[in-house]
Protein backbone atom coordinates (compact mmCIF):
# COMPACT_ATOMS: atom_id res chain seq x y z
CA UNK A 1 0.00 0.00 0.00
CA UNK A 2 1.06 3.35 -0.72
CA UNK A 3 2.66 4.73 2.51
CA UNK A 4 0.86 8.82 1.57
CA UNK A 5 -2.82 6.98 1.13
CA UNK A 6 -2.01 4.97 4.31
CA UNK A 7 -1.28 8.40 6.13
CA UNK A 8 -3.97 10.26 4.59
CA UNK A 9 -6.86 7.40 5.38
CA UNK A 10 -5.66 7.20 8.74
CA UNK A 11 -5.30 11.07 9.30
CA UNK A 12 -8.36 11.81 8.12
CA UNK A 13 -10.85 9.44 6.49
CA UNK A 14 -10.77 6.80 8.80
CA UNK A 15 -10.07 9.46 11.60
CA UNK A 16 -9.87 7.55 14.92
CA UNK A 17 -12.45 10.05 17.02
CA UNK A 18 -14.59 11.12 14.59
CA UNK A 19 -15.19 7.56 12.62
CA UNK A 20 -14.18 5.35 14.46
CA UNK A 21 -14.71 6.32 18.18
CA UNK A 22 -11.62 5.89 19.64
CA UNK A 23 -9.90 7.91 22.58
CA UNK A 24 -13.68 9.49 23.55
CA UNK A 25 -12.81 10.15 27.62
CA UNK A 26 -9.75 12.17 26.91
CA UNK A 27 -11.04 13.63 23.95
CA UNK A 28 -14.04 15.06 26.36
CA UNK A 29 -12.23 15.68 29.32
CA UNK A 30 -9.30 17.62 27.64
CA UNK A 31 -10.46 19.19 25.15
CA UNK A 32 -11.92 22.45 27.44
CA UNK A 33 -8.71 24.47 26.99
CA UNK A 34 -6.46 25.07 23.97
CA UNK A 35 -3.38 24.49 26.16
CA UNK A 36 -4.59 20.79 27.47
CA UNK A 37 -5.45 19.98 24.16
CA UNK A 38 -2.00 20.68 22.42
CA UNK A 39 -0.15 18.92 25.60
CA UNK A 40 -2.47 15.49 25.51
CA UNK A 41 -2.16 15.47 21.90
CA UNK A 42 1.50 15.84 21.81
CA UNK A 43 1.65 13.02 24.65
CA UNK A 44 -0.76 10.98 22.61
CA UNK A 45 1.74 10.64 19.80
CA UNK A 46 4.19 10.04 21.67
CA UNK A 47 2.75 6.80 23.25
CA UNK A 48 1.29 5.93 20.30
CA UNK A 49 3.87 5.48 18.50
CA UNK A 50 6.40 4.26 20.63
CA UNK A 51 3.77 1.32 22.21
CA UNK A 52 2.71 0.18 18.82
CA UNK A 53 6.17 0.11 17.58
CA UNK A 54 6.65 -2.40 20.64
CA UNK A 55 3.85 -4.29 20.08
CA UNK A 56 4.62 -4.82 16.75
CA UNK A 57 8.23 -6.22 17.46
CA UNK A 58 6.82 -8.15 20.75
CA UNK A 59 4.15 -9.85 18.50
CA UNK A 60 6.21 -10.95 15.69
CA UNK A 61 9.56 -11.56 17.37
CA UNK A 62 8.22 -13.47 20.62
CA UNK A 63 4.65 -14.34 20.25
CA UNK A 64 4.27 -15.68 16.98
CA UNK A 65 7.23 -18.07 17.18
CA UNK A 66 6.09 -19.29 20.50
CA UNK A 67 2.68 -19.45 19.41
CA UNK A 68 1.00 -17.12 21.74
CA UNK A 69 -0.93 -14.98 19.53
CA UNK A 70 -4.13 -15.40 21.84
CA UNK A 71 -2.27 -13.59 24.53
CA UNK A 72 -1.65 -10.72 22.31
CA UNK A 73 -4.58 -8.69 24.34
CA UNK A 74 -3.09 -9.48 27.46
CA UNK A 75 0.23 -8.74 26.43
CA UNK A 76 0.00 -5.62 24.88
CA UNK A 77 -1.70 -3.91 27.41
CA UNK A 78 0.93 -4.86 30.09
CA UNK A 79 3.42 -3.30 27.65
CA UNK A 80 1.51 -0.40 27.43
CA UNK A 81 1.03 0.14 30.61
CA UNK A 82 4.74 -0.26 31.45
CA UNK A 83 5.60 1.96 28.74
CA UNK A 84 3.83 4.67 29.80
CA UNK A 85 5.31 4.37 33.35
CA UNK A 86 8.78 4.10 32.29
CA UNK A 87 8.10 7.24 29.55
CA UNK A 88 6.88 8.90 32.96
CA UNK A 89 10.00 8.32 35.27
CA UNK A 90 12.03 8.97 32.09
CA UNK A 91 11.07 12.33 31.42
CA UNK A 92 10.50 13.34 35.42
CA UNK A 93 14.24 12.53 35.23
CA UNK A 94 15.49 13.93 32.55
CA UNK A 95 13.14 16.99 31.63
CA UNK A 96 11.33 18.61 34.58
CA UNK A 97 10.07 21.08 32.33
CA UNK A 98 8.53 18.76 30.19
CA UNK A 99 7.27 16.65 32.58
CA UNK A 100 5.45 19.65 34.29
CA UNK A 101 3.61 20.46 30.83
CA UNK A 102 3.08 16.76 30.03
CA UNK A 103 2.79 14.53 33.31
CA UNK A 104 -0.53 14.55 34.04
CA UNK A 105 -1.61 13.23 30.90
CA UNK A 106 0.65 10.74 31.11
CA UNK A 107 -1.05 8.68 33.59
CA UNK A 108 -4.39 9.01 31.52
CA UNK A 109 -3.31 7.55 28.49
CA UNK A 110 -3.10 4.15 29.83
CA UNK A 111 -6.44 4.23 29.67
CA UNK A 112 -6.70 5.73 26.50
CA UNK A 113 -7.76 2.90 24.30
CA UNK A 114 -6.47 4.89 21.52
CA UNK A 115 -2.86 3.15 22.54
CA UNK A 116 -4.35 -0.71 22.21
CA UNK A 117 -6.74 0.10 19.26
CA UNK A 118 -3.34 0.91 17.11
CA UNK A 119 -1.55 -1.82 18.80
CA UNK A 120 -3.89 -4.25 17.69
CA UNK A 121 -4.86 -2.53 14.30
CA UNK A 122 -1.36 -2.95 13.07
CA UNK A 123 -1.47 -6.71 13.74
CA UNK A 124 -4.99 -7.28 12.63
CA UNK A 125 -4.39 -5.60 9.47
CA UNK A 126 -1.27 -7.11 8.78
CA UNK A 127 1.05 -3.98 8.34
CA UNK A 128 4.83 -4.50 7.76
CA UNK A 129 7.40 -2.41 10.00
CA UNK A 130 7.32 0.85 7.89
CA UNK A 131 3.27 0.89 7.66
CA UNK A 132 3.55 0.28 11.50
CA UNK A 133 5.29 3.34 11.92
CA UNK A 134 3.17 5.40 9.30
CA UNK A 135 -0.29 4.00 11.00
CA UNK A 136 1.11 4.84 14.30
CA UNK A 137 1.67 8.64 13.38
CA UNK A 138 -1.12 9.50 11.56
CA UNK A 139 -3.98 7.94 13.96
CA UNK A 140 -2.48 9.73 16.89
CA UNK A 141 -1.89 13.13 14.50
CA UNK A 142 -5.97 12.71 13.31
CA UNK A 143 -6.72 12.87 16.65
CA UNK A 144 -4.61 15.96 18.29
CA UNK A 145 -5.77 17.17 14.85
CA UNK A 146 -9.70 16.91 15.63
CA UNK A 147 -8.91 17.64 19.81
CA UNK A 148 -7.14 21.06 18.29
CA UNK A 149 -10.42 21.88 16.28
CA UNK A 150 -13.02 20.89 18.87
CA UNK A 151 -11.15 22.62 21.94
CA UNK A 152 -11.15 25.80 20.02
CA UNK A 153 -14.61 25.47 19.27
CA UNK A 154 -15.40 24.61 22.99
CA UNK A 155 -13.49 27.75 24.12
CA UNK A 156 -16.01 29.55 22.37
CA UNK A 157 -18.88 27.45 23.49
CA UNK A 158 -17.89 28.33 26.85
CA UNK A 159 -19.66 31.73 26.45
CA UNK A 160 -22.54 30.69 24.42
CA UNK A 161 -25.87 30.60 25.93
CA UNK A 162 -26.81 27.04 25.69
CA UNK A 163 -29.96 25.30 27.38
CA UNK A 164 -29.62 24.34 30.89
CA UNK A 165 -29.45 19.89 29.90
CA UNK A 166 -27.22 20.83 27.10
CA UNK A 167 -24.79 22.11 28.79
CA UNK A 168 -21.20 20.87 28.96
CA UNK A 169 -21.08 17.59 27.31
CA UNK A 170 -24.35 16.97 25.34
CA UNK A 171 -23.48 20.21 23.55
CA UNK A 172 -20.20 19.11 22.80
CA UNK A 173 -21.40 16.17 21.32
CA UNK A 174 -23.63 17.72 19.23
CA UNK A 175 -20.29 19.79 17.89
CA UNK A 176 -19.07 16.40 17.37
CA UNK A 177 -21.74 15.52 14.86
CA UNK A 178 -21.11 18.41 13.19
CA UNK A 179 -17.57 18.20 12.88
CA UNK A 180 -18.41 14.47 11.51
CA UNK A 181 -20.41 15.60 8.79
CA UNK A 182 -17.42 17.91 7.45
CA UNK A 183 -14.41 14.95 7.67
CA UNK A 184 -16.86 12.75 5.92
CA UNK A 185 -16.58 15.33 2.96
CA UNK A 186 -12.63 13.87 3.12
CA UNK A 187 -13.91 10.47 1.98
CA UNK A 188 -13.46 10.98 -1.84
CA UNK A 189 -9.93 11.87 -1.38
CA UNK A 190 -8.07 9.15 -1.60
CA UNK B 1 -24.41 7.78 45.11
CA UNK B 2 -24.79 5.96 48.29
CA UNK B 3 -25.84 2.86 49.42
CA UNK B 4 -29.09 4.16 50.95
CA UNK B 5 -30.12 6.29 47.96
CA UNK B 6 -29.64 3.53 45.57
CA UNK B 7 -31.71 1.06 47.13
CA UNK B 8 -34.34 3.68 47.78
CA UNK B 9 -34.94 4.45 44.06
CA UNK B 10 -36.59 1.84 42.07
CA UNK B 11 -34.82 -0.17 39.56
CA UNK B 12 -35.52 2.18 36.30
CA UNK B 13 -34.19 5.15 38.17
CA UNK B 14 -31.08 3.36 38.91
CA UNK B 15 -30.80 3.07 35.40
CA UNK B 16 -30.92 6.71 34.41
CA UNK B 17 -29.26 8.42 37.96
CA UNK B 18 -26.24 5.53 38.21
CA UNK B 19 -25.91 5.38 33.77
CA UNK B 20 -22.46 4.84 33.24
CA UNK B 21 -22.81 6.09 29.92
CA UNK B 22 -25.59 8.82 29.46
CA UNK B 23 -24.39 9.80 33.33
CA UNK B 24 -20.97 9.73 33.98
CA UNK B 25 -19.58 9.69 30.43
CA UNK B 26 -17.77 6.50 30.53
CA UNK B 27 -17.40 3.71 28.03
CA UNK B 28 -18.90 6.33 25.33
CA UNK B 29 -16.58 4.42 22.88
CA UNK B 30 -18.25 1.19 22.02
CA UNK B 31 -21.77 2.95 23.11
CA UNK B 32 -21.12 5.21 20.02
CA UNK B 33 -19.21 2.79 17.92
CA UNK B 34 -21.53 -0.54 17.53
CA UNK B 35 -24.74 0.53 18.60
CA UNK B 36 -26.11 0.69 14.51
CA UNK B 37 -28.25 -2.66 15.11
CA UNK B 38 -29.96 -3.90 18.24
CA UNK B 39 -27.66 -7.46 17.64
CA UNK B 40 -24.88 -5.59 18.16
CA UNK B 41 -26.18 -3.66 20.86
CA UNK B 42 -27.62 -7.16 22.48
CA UNK B 43 -23.79 -8.71 21.93
CA UNK B 44 -21.68 -6.11 23.36
CA UNK B 45 -24.21 -5.78 26.47
CA UNK B 46 -24.18 -9.45 27.35
CA UNK B 47 -20.22 -9.56 26.60
CA UNK B 48 -19.77 -6.68 28.97
CA UNK B 49 -22.20 -7.94 31.54
CA UNK B 50 -20.14 -11.29 31.96
CA UNK B 51 -16.93 -9.21 31.89
CA UNK B 52 -18.06 -6.61 34.25
CA UNK B 53 -19.84 -9.46 36.69
CA UNK B 54 -17.06 -11.83 36.44
CA UNK B 55 -13.82 -9.61 37.52
CA UNK B 56 -15.82 -7.37 40.09
CA UNK B 57 -16.06 -11.00 41.64
CA UNK B 58 -12.65 -12.26 41.04
CA UNK B 59 -11.21 -8.31 42.58
CA UNK B 60 -13.39 -8.45 45.40
CA UNK B 61 -11.50 -11.93 46.26
CA UNK B 62 -7.87 -11.22 45.37
CA UNK B 63 -8.13 -7.31 46.61
CA UNK B 64 -6.77 -8.40 50.10
CA UNK B 65 -4.14 -10.35 48.98
CA UNK B 66 -2.77 -7.81 46.07
CA UNK B 67 0.02 -5.30 47.00
CA UNK B 68 -1.30 -1.63 46.59
CA UNK B 69 1.52 -0.63 44.76
CA UNK B 70 0.74 -2.90 41.98
CA UNK B 71 -3.66 -3.21 41.75
CA UNK B 72 -3.78 -1.59 38.84
CA UNK B 73 -1.75 -3.78 36.51
CA UNK B 74 -3.24 -7.32 38.48
CA UNK B 75 -6.81 -5.87 38.08
CA UNK B 76 -6.11 -5.36 34.31
CA UNK B 77 -4.68 -8.70 34.11
CA UNK B 78 -7.52 -10.39 35.16
CA UNK B 79 -9.80 -8.27 32.75
CA UNK B 80 -7.52 -8.67 29.62
CA UNK B 81 -7.76 -12.71 30.77
CA UNK B 82 -11.84 -12.40 30.91
CA UNK B 83 -12.16 -10.13 27.56
CA UNK B 84 -9.77 -12.33 25.98
CA UNK B 85 -12.06 -15.89 27.03
CA UNK B 86 -14.99 -14.28 25.97
CA UNK B 87 -13.99 -13.05 22.88
CA UNK B 88 -12.54 -16.70 21.74
CA UNK B 89 -16.55 -18.27 22.90
CA UNK B 90 -17.97 -15.32 20.78
CA UNK B 91 -15.44 -16.15 18.08
CA UNK B 92 -16.33 -20.11 18.52
CA UNK B 93 -20.46 -19.68 18.65
CA UNK B 94 -21.28 -16.24 17.05
CA UNK B 95 -18.63 -15.69 14.61
CA UNK B 96 -21.10 -13.12 12.56
CA UNK B 97 -21.61 -10.98 15.43
CA UNK B 98 -17.54 -11.27 16.82
CA UNK B 99 -16.55 -9.90 13.07
CA UNK B 100 -19.29 -7.15 12.83
CA UNK B 101 -17.97 -6.07 17.08
CA UNK B 102 -14.79 -6.15 15.55
CA UNK B 103 -11.59 -4.98 17.69
CA UNK B 104 -14.68 -3.41 20.23
CA UNK B 105 -14.68 -6.78 21.65
CA UNK B 106 -10.75 -6.43 22.86
CA UNK B 107 -11.49 -2.81 23.52
CA UNK B 108 -13.14 -3.94 26.36
CA UNK B 109 -10.43 -4.00 28.26
CA UNK B 110 -9.81 -0.44 28.50
CA UNK B 111 -13.55 0.11 28.76
CA UNK B 112 -13.50 2.56 31.54
CA UNK B 113 -16.91 1.20 33.14
CA UNK B 114 -15.31 -2.47 34.00
CA UNK B 115 -11.59 -0.56 35.88
CA UNK B 116 -13.44 1.79 36.99
CA UNK B 117 -16.00 -0.20 39.11
CA UNK B 118 -12.96 -2.43 40.24
CA UNK B 119 -11.30 0.61 41.68
CA UNK B 120 -14.41 2.70 43.12
CA UNK B 121 -16.62 -0.74 43.78
CA UNK B 122 -15.16 -4.40 43.88
CA UNK B 123 -11.63 -3.94 45.84
CA UNK B 124 -13.74 -3.00 49.39
CA UNK B 125 -16.66 -4.53 49.29
CA UNK B 126 -17.38 -8.28 49.65
CA UNK B 127 -18.26 -11.17 46.50
CA UNK B 128 -22.04 -10.70 46.68
CA UNK B 129 -21.87 -7.06 46.84
CA UNK B 130 -19.58 -6.99 43.86
CA UNK B 131 -21.69 -9.67 42.13
CA UNK B 132 -24.16 -7.60 42.44
CA UNK B 133 -23.16 -4.33 41.38
CA UNK B 134 -21.06 -5.72 38.40
CA UNK B 135 -24.69 -7.02 36.97
CA UNK B 136 -26.58 -3.86 37.93
CA UNK B 137 -23.76 -1.94 36.08
CA UNK B 138 -23.49 -4.04 33.39
CA UNK B 139 -27.25 -3.82 32.54
CA UNK B 140 -27.30 0.11 32.58
CA UNK B 141 -24.67 -0.18 30.41
CA UNK B 142 -26.52 -2.58 27.89
CA UNK B 143 -29.80 -0.68 28.86
CA UNK B 144 -27.65 2.59 27.12
CA UNK B 145 -26.93 0.71 24.30
CA UNK B 146 -30.63 -0.94 23.55
CA UNK B 147 -31.88 2.78 24.05
CA UNK B 148 -29.14 4.18 21.51
CA UNK B 149 -29.37 0.98 19.36
CA UNK B 150 -33.60 1.26 18.85
CA UNK B 151 -33.34 4.82 18.00
CA UNK B 152 -30.49 4.79 15.34
CA UNK B 153 -31.92 1.48 13.96
CA UNK B 154 -35.23 2.70 13.87
CA UNK B 155 -34.46 5.98 12.17
CA UNK B 156 -31.72 4.96 9.98
CA UNK B 157 -32.75 1.90 8.81
CA UNK B 158 -36.80 2.31 9.22
CA UNK B 159 -37.03 -1.13 10.20
CA UNK B 160 -36.98 -3.07 13.88
CA UNK B 161 -35.01 -6.57 13.26
CA UNK B 162 -33.95 -9.16 15.45
CA UNK B 163 -31.82 -12.37 14.37
CA UNK B 164 -30.14 -15.53 16.27
CA UNK B 165 -26.50 -14.64 16.14
CA UNK B 166 -25.90 -18.36 16.52
CA UNK B 167 -27.60 -18.95 13.30
CA UNK B 168 -28.16 -15.58 11.65
CA UNK B 169 -31.67 -16.60 10.93
CA UNK B 170 -33.98 -13.68 11.52
CA UNK B 171 -36.35 -13.82 14.27
CA UNK B 172 -38.11 -10.81 14.24
CA UNK B 173 -38.58 -8.29 11.59
CA UNK B 174 -40.41 -5.33 11.98
CA UNK B 175 -40.92 -2.31 9.42
CA UNK B 176 -41.85 0.52 11.47
CA UNK B 177 -40.91 3.88 9.01
CA UNK B 178 -41.99 2.93 5.13
CA UNK B 179 -39.56 2.62 2.67
CA UNK B 180 -38.10 5.54 1.25
CA UNK B 181 -38.76 7.96 4.47
CA UNK B 182 -35.72 6.03 6.48
CA UNK B 183 -33.33 8.78 7.73
CA UNK B 184 -29.69 7.13 6.77
CA UNK B 185 -27.49 9.79 8.58
CA UNK B 186 -28.59 7.82 11.80
CA UNK B 187 -26.81 4.90 10.96
CA UNK B 188 -23.81 7.20 10.03
CA UNK B 189 -20.84 8.28 12.72
CA UNK B 190 -23.01 11.78 12.81
CA UNK B 191 -26.04 9.97 13.89
CA UNK B 192 -24.29 8.50 16.84
CA UNK B 193 -23.17 11.70 18.32
CA UNK B 194 -26.29 13.13 17.52
CA UNK B 195 -28.37 10.44 19.50
CA UNK B 196 -25.64 10.03 21.87
CA UNK B 197 -26.02 14.06 22.54
CA UNK B 198 -30.15 13.81 22.57
CA UNK B 199 -29.87 11.08 25.49
CA UNK B 200 -27.46 12.86 27.64
CA UNK B 201 -29.32 15.48 27.13
CA UNK B 202 -32.60 13.97 28.50
CA UNK B 203 -30.71 12.72 31.15
CA UNK B 204 -29.53 15.23 32.40
CA UNK B 205 -33.15 17.51 32.18
CA UNK B 206 -34.04 14.47 34.44
CA UNK B 207 -31.72 15.15 36.83
CA UNK B 208 -31.58 18.64 36.83
CA UNK B 209 -35.85 18.56 37.55
CA UNK B 210 -35.17 16.54 40.15
CA UNK B 211 -32.64 18.28 41.82
CA UNK B 212 -34.89 21.72 41.55
CA UNK B 213 -37.70 19.83 43.15
CA UNK B 214 -35.04 18.59 45.81
CA UNK B 215 -34.18 22.08 46.58
CA UNK B 216 -37.65 23.45 46.67
CA UNK B 217 -38.38 20.56 49.13
CA UNK B 218 -35.53 21.26 51.36
CA UNK B 219 -36.08 25.14 50.58
CA UNK B 220 -39.68 24.58 51.98
CA UNK B 221 -38.53 22.60 55.12
CA UNK B 222 -36.14 25.07 56.25
CA UNK B 223 -38.79 28.13 55.51
CA UNK B 224 -40.98 25.86 57.45
CA UNK B 225 -38.64 25.48 60.73
CA UNK B 226 -37.66 28.98 60.71
CA UNK B 227 -41.18 30.10 60.29
CA UNK B 228 -41.98 27.61 63.42
CA UNK B 229 -38.81 28.95 65.27
CA UNK B 230 -39.63 32.93 64.59
CA UNK B 231 -43.01 31.64 66.01
CA UNK B 232 -41.35 29.96 69.54
CA UNK B 233 -38.94 32.90 70.06
CA UNK B 234 -42.17 35.36 69.57
CA UNK B 235 -44.71 32.86 71.73
CA UNK B 236 -41.39 33.10 74.54
CA UNK B 237 -40.97 37.01 74.25
CA UNK B 238 -44.69 36.98 74.94
CA UNK B 239 -44.78 34.63 77.71
CA UNK B 240 -42.13 37.32 79.46
CA UNK B 241 -44.02 40.10 78.75
CA UNK B 242 -46.66 38.63 80.10
CA UNK B 243 -44.44 37.64 83.12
Amino acid sequence: MNLLTLFLSALLINNVILSKFIGMCPFLGVSTKLSSAVGMGLAVIFVVFGASVLSWALYYYALVPLGLEYMKLICFILLIAAFVQFVEMFIKKTSPSLYKSLGIYLPLITTNCAVLYVALDNITQGYTLVETMVNSIAVPAGFMLVLLIFATIRERLATADVPEAWKGNPIAFVVAAIMAIAFSAFAGLV
Amino acid sequence: MSESNTKKRGFWSEMIYNNPVFGLYLGICSTLAITTTLNNAIGMGVAVIVVLTISNIVISLIAPLTPDEIHIPVYIVVIATLVTVVGMIMHAFTPELYSTLGTFIDLIVVNCIILGRAEAYACSHNVGESARDGLMMGLSYTFSLLAMSLIRQILGSGVLELSNPMTNQVLFSLRLIPAGFEIPVFTTQTGAFLTFAMLAAGVAAIKNSDEKKAAAAAKAKADAAKAAAKAATASAAKAKEAA
